[in-house]
């Protein structure tokens, strides 16, 4: 295959219109999974966002008292309240593991092995401390403060039922997204993809372009606990 | 098409860990917004404020789309103007919801 120089080609607008009028490849100098990445990544941007719409229709529609998350996820420190504590932690932790990614993919285009496989480990790391904290933080919910995806204490019955979805389904990418982590960490310490070696479920050669497609959906997952984090805990 | 990892461009450690940096720093002011008890507009412009300049940060540096060219960046953000069309007519979908809910709590069945 010719090379194609993607710097020669126009730029801004121009190059939209150029990119989508040509007889090849729309995407120019993106590889094709980092395409499908982030097409998936757009298909599950929907989803949460439709989690996150049903949220606000609950919460305007309902003629009961919405539980306020600043009190409800509170946490007592030294005889202290603290609000949304243990949130604003998660909430570092989860920025932190994405630094470590970013990081992670740069230094893997630089084909510094090494550097770039510990950078995946300690982002595996951090997921898994959020994973941890968000374990503790619903069984505080369920068998300590009594919330029930039916009922709760607090006021507007709707509420469990968003809280464990919501925190739920994104706990879950988070837990995926470990899983993948530490076999991404294990191919990179190995040097899979130096040597092209062919991956287990594809078959196919890898390289470092992976850990780029990877960073993206983990950088995913740090966005969308930001808008979690804005419109379930803060609003 | 694909990018020649030879000459995939790397940027400096300085920009993410500038921008990593930016993301501590904004995040503890959207925790500042409930700390201090901001409430009413105030607290909600705060918030979607602080949540807009994260997400921007993350989408264009962290996930590259500022590199990007425009054919995959347009192809990726417009559908977002989709959401926004669902939130609005959502809105009134549920102040309409609470309008009968509360006419029918106060005139009964």
């Amino acid at each position: 295959m010719s090379e194609l120089d993607i710097s020669k080609l126009p730029k801004g607008g121009k190059g939209f219109v150029h990119d989508f009028a040509a007889d090849q490849t729309t995407f120019k100098g993106v590889p094709w999974g980092k395409a499908m990445m982030w097409i998936f990544l757009l298909s599950d941007t929907f989803i949460f966002s439709c989690f996150l719409i049903s949220l606000m229709t609950a919460r305007s529609s309902t003629t009961a008292e919405w539980p306020y998350p600043s009190e409800v996820f509170g946490l007592t420190m030294f005889g202290v309240e603290v609000p949304l504590l243990l949130i604003a932690i998660m909430t570092f932790v989860l920025i932190t593991s994405s630094g470590t990614m970013a990081l992670a993919v740069k230094y893997g285009y630089e084909r510094n092995r090494k550097m770039c496989a510990w950078l995946i480990l300690a982002t595996a790391i951090g997921g898994l401390t959020f994973v941890g904290m968000q374990a503790f933080e619903w069984s505080k919910l369920i068998f300590h403060d009594g919330i029930r995806p039916w009922s709760n204490p607090f006021g507007a019955a709707q509420f469990g039922s968003f809280f464990f979805m919501i925190t739920g389904f994104h706990g879950t990418h988070v837990s995926i997204g470990v899983i993948f982590l530490f076999i991404f960490a294990r191919k990179t310490f190995r040097g899979d993809f130096d040597a092209g070696r062919r991956g287990y479920f594809t078959s196919m050669k890898s390289d470092y372009k992976a850990i780029e497609i990877l960073g993206l959906y983990w950088h995913f997952v740090d966005l969308v606990w930001v808008f979690i984090f804005a419109f379930f805990y803060l609003w | 098409m694909e990018q020649n990892n030879k000459t995939a461009t790397t940027h400096s450690i300085g920009i993410y860990l500038w921008i990593w940096g930016l993301l501590f720093v904004f995040s503890t002011f959207s925790y500042m917004v409930d700390w201090f008890d901001f409430q009413g507009l105030l607290r909600w412009s705060l918030i979607i404020f602080f949540m807009l300049i994260k997400a921007g940060l993350i989408m264009s540096i962290f996930m590259h789309l500022y590199w990007e060219r425009w054919a995959i960046v347009n192809v990726l953000l417009w559908p977002m103007t989709a959401i926004m069309v669902f939130v609005v007519i959502m809105t009134a979908e549920s102040q309409y919801t609470f309008f009968t809910r509360a006419l029918f709590f106060v005139m009964g069945g």
